[in-house]
């Protein structure tokens, strides 16, 4: 069956901290700390956006694997800031990686869980002997409307996956969705901000979604919590994963590798992806992971994976996840909006 | 071939010359050497009028007819020549080369530059299109930074320092405080220079020539026929340019201009002269570390030497060489266009003795150097009083 | 000015992987590329050829007064680099929390460099990041 050859991961390195943005509405680090789990979050440059962000990811991607980039034959970036509404983001990790023309792309939207539906995509297709590889990325320079709770949390980062069947680090052996159509968060064309159902998008959106998933793929694959070394939900902050984890009977060591929002915060499309990516960062031979990823609107998909030994031998080529996480820079606010291009310059 | 001679220049008054356009900057310096040379606009037979960036920077292009017709040169030929910033230097050479030629006689080579019709920002836009557009500019790095990439590797290299630099703004400014036509009339300190703010490290505003309007023509007519127009003819020895790459970091060095020592060697060669003869230079001094580059590519000083012996005073007026007596590009400005027609304008004052509180003792022999983009083009002319 | 879509286009190559050319009778490699070989002239053989994007500083600035398009991102440093293979090229050095100076090693990445106003195009390059 088809697996993971490669992946790459980045996270940029600008930080902004919950006590910060609090200062600008005069609100309590401390209740946001505690009430969203979370610290801090990631800041893109300014001249950084989910198209960079993809394509370093793709090409640390390329190099993990140890294959042409010529040889991949499907790349999909799934993400909700994409550059331009018409203009494939996939188009441009094709050409920074040195990839095509001979090969099928297209950009995914499913808010943070597009990147996990591109994995699912490009397994169809190495499964099915269409392709030798296929590449899916998360990868979102999120954006929360300013003073709203979401501007703690919509942060930048984003990784790649190859899938392919030839020195295979991890096998996907099973994957389940479970979709429905739940208003709980969008954003309409040209708004340049999301929307939310505020307390809606617990219960009934995220909750709902990534059980129903996780079960779904337990019945499949006859598996229970305690088979899994480690387990990787959707972060939209730090509690959400936390409190899902519990429902479904996981323990907090199983979380821990993979839970990156309390310090990076929600990468979105990103999200599930990094988790993954710090997850194989450490993980050995014959582990087991469990990931379900969650997209509003709604979503989730399930994937069971097992680590195989080709892992070891090209784990030194791989950019450590956590490594990138604490090599950072603070910025204050002002520096936030620069970096945001959220100065007016004309 | 025959020998050439300048016998009439005219100038305006560089600066943030509001009240007056790209025309009527012709029309000023073009009356002034008219009148300088007692000639009439009639006899004039060819113009070759250098202007680098009019496009950009005020709209119009084809500038060359419309400086004969400023001039009153009615159906002249007219050419524009653009070479960034050495577009002066070029045209002279174009209307030495016309003259010697035996073509024509009576030829008027003009510059100018009109830069604040447009804002700051626009207008380092346009300058950075004397680099490399697709590769330099394109990456945002503008004229001053590629100075400055060359500035640092010269201090990394020969221990140059930024007090050394700044004591070229220093004597500059001294000698442009002397002249009446100079954008600044300021002295300036080595600490004023140092402090000043920072535009690409190491150079700061005041390492920097500033956004100026201005114009300058000079009527070049045969050395035969000179003495009809002037007493003093100004007869052009040597007049040389060579390229390079447009790109700076296509070039053997960033530490000189090859374009410009390769110039100066011809030049020398031409007027069977040698640096040590020269009584004054005019020498193209865009940034406070290209008069320093300038002076070792021109051969006055050995690589790595000229930026102490500048600090030492060895360059300023009535020293063992003046240069810059105008006060350079950097206090009596640098419409670019006119730059370096400029710069033969002041040699000629300078040659005839009528240069005023910044007169050279007798001075006979005199150096241009003209410098475009980060290097890519560099004419060098030696002048010399025959009376 | 207002860019049409070619001009970025066609130096896609150059700008997002640094394929330059190389001249297969003297050896000497060119970045930005070239089609006339400066040593062989009308004899040379140009193929081309990607540059690893690995180098060090030759000399660097910081660019604070910048042009209109830079003014969002200004101050930024910019670099001469020298490339392994040799040739110099000039780019941009990103903040990566270390310290630029002559003889510090780079490494390719891919960065925004320009925005065509609100609607136009996005225009990726590469710049350069300290290891």
């Amino acid at each position: 069956m088809a697996g993971i050859v490669g992946y790459g991961a980045y996270v940029p390195r600008y930080r902004i901290k919950v006590e910060e943005i609090a200062r600008i509405w005069h609100e309590s680090a401390g209740h946001t700390k505690s009430g969203l789990g979370i610290t801090e979050k990631s800041v893109p440059a300014t001249d950084e956006d989910t198209g960079t962000i993809a394509s370093e990811a793709a090409r640390r991607a390329v190099i993990h694997a140890g294959i042409e980039a010529s040889e991949i034959g499907a790349i999909y970036v799934g993400s909700e800031s994409h550059p331009y509404a018409v203009k494939p983001t996939a188009a441009t990790v094709t050409q920074a990686i040195g990839a095509g023309p001979n090969l099928t792309a297209a950009d995914l939207e499913f808010a943070c869980k597009a990147g996990t539906a591109g994995l699912q995509m490009v397994m169809g297709l190495v499964g099915s002997g269409m392709i030798n590889y296929g590449m899916a990325i998360g990868s979102d320079t999120s954006q929360g409307r300013p003073g709203d709770a979401l501007e703690y949390t919509a942060s930048a980062g984003g990784a790649a996956f190859i899938v392919g069947k030839k020195d295979v680090i991890a096998e996907i052996i099973a994957t389940a969705s479970y979709t429905t159509d739940t208003p709980d968060f969008w954003r309409r064309e040209g708004a340049s901000f999301p929307s939310h159902g505020g307390r809606f998008t617990g219960e009934h959106a995220y909750f709902k979604h990534i059980i129903g998933a996780t079960k779904l793929i337990f019945e499949k694959t006859g598996t229970k919590p305690g088979d899994f070394d480690f387990v990787v939900f959707h972060q939209p902050n730090g509690k959400f994963p936390t409190n899902v984890a519990a429902m479904l009977g996981f323990k907090p060591e199983q979380l821990k590798q993979g839970l990156l929002t309390p310090v990076i915060g929600n990468t979105y499309s990103g999200a599930s992806p990094l988790g993954l990516a710090a997850v194989l960062d450490v993980a050995k031979p014959g582990n087991k992971i469990m990931v379900t990823s969650f997209g509003s609107g709604a979503g989730s998909d399930s994937f069971v994976i097992e680590v195989k030994d080709a892992i070891e031998s090209k784990r030194q080529r791989a950019i450590k996840v956590w490594d990138m996480i604490n090599d950072k820079t603070y910025i204050d606010y002002a520096m936030y909006l620069k970096n945001n291009r959220s100065i007016k310059m004309r | 071939m025959r020998d050439v001679a300048i016998v009439g220049v005219g100038l305006t008054k560089f600066g943030e010359r509001y009240e007056v356009g790209l025309r009527g900057l012709m029309a000023e310096a073009g009356l002034a050497a008219l009148q300088d040379a007692k000639i009439s606009s009639k006899e004039i037979e060819a113009a070759y009028a250098s202007i680098m960036a009019s496009g950009r920077l005020t709209g119009q292009e084809h500038v060359a007819a419309l400086l004969a017709d400023q001039m009153g040169a009615k159906n002249i030929a007219a050419t524009r020549i653009e070479n960034a910033c050495a577009s002066g230097g070029s045209a002279l050479m174009q209307g030495y080369l016309a003259c010697a030629s035996g073509m024509v006689d009576i030829v008027a080579v003009g510059g100018v530059e009109k830069m604040t019709d447009v804002t700051g920002s626009e207008a380092t836009t346009a300058l950075g299109g004397a680099g490399d557009q697709e590769w330099e500019l394109a990456q945002g790095i503008t004229f001053p930074g590629l100075y400055a990439l060359m500035a640092r590797r010269h201090m990394h290299e020969y221990g140059t320092t930024e007090e050394q630099m700044a004591s070229v703004a220093v004597k500059n400014h001294e000698n442009g405080y002397k002249n009446k036509y100079a954008q600044f009339h300021k002295l300036v300190t080595v600490d004023e220079v140092m402090k000043s703010k920072m535009i690409a490290d190491p150079l700061k505003v005041f390492d920097c020539s500033p956004i100026s309007d201005g114009a300058a023509v000079v009527i070049l007519a045969p050395l035969e026929k000179a003495k009809k127009y002037t007493d003093t003819p100004i007869k052009i020895v040597a007049s040389a340019q060579a390229s390079d790459t447009l790109g700076l970091s296509d070039r053997d060095s960033l530490t000189g201009i090859k374009a410009a020592s390769i110039a100066a060697k011809n030049a020398f060669a031409q007027a069977k002269l040698e640096p040590k003869d020269i009584d004054i230079a005019e020498v193209h001094d865009c940034f406070t570390i290209a008069e320093v580059m300038a002076m070792e590519d021109l051969g006055f000083y050995k690589k790595g030497e000229a930026a102490k012996a500048i600090a030492d005073g060895e360059t300023r007026l009535n020293s063992k060489l003046s240069v810059n007596t105008s006060g350079g590009l950097k206090a009596c400005g640098h419409p670019v266009g006119a730059t370096g027609v400029k710069q033969a304008v002041e040699v000629t004052w300078q040659l005839r003795g009528e240069a005023g509180d910044r007169q050279v003792k007798d001075a006979e022999i005199g150096l241009t150097h003209n410098v475009g983009g980060s290097g890519a083009t560099a004419v060098v002319h030696i002048m010399r009083r025959t009376n | 000015m207002e860019n049409a879509p070619a001009g970025s286009w066609r130096k896609q190559d150059a700008t997002y992987n640094m394929t330059g050319s190389k001249c297969e009778k003297c050896g000497t490699m060119y970045f930005p590329p070239r089609i006339i070989c400066r040593n062989c002239g009308r004899d040379g053989k140009i193929k081309e050829h990607k540059f690893s994007g690995e180098g060090s500083v030759y000399s660097y600035t910081v660019i604070r007064v910048p042009p209109h398009d830079f003014r969002n991102v200004a101050p930024y440093t910019v670099a001469v680099i020298k490339t392994n293979e040799g040739p110099m090229v000039e780019g941009h050095i990103v903040d990566n929390g270390k310290k630029v100076e002559i003889g510090a090693k780079v490494r390719i990445v891919l960065r925004r460099m320009t925005v065509d106003g609100e609607e136009g195009l996005i225009h990726y390059h590469y710049k350069f990041e300290l290891v």
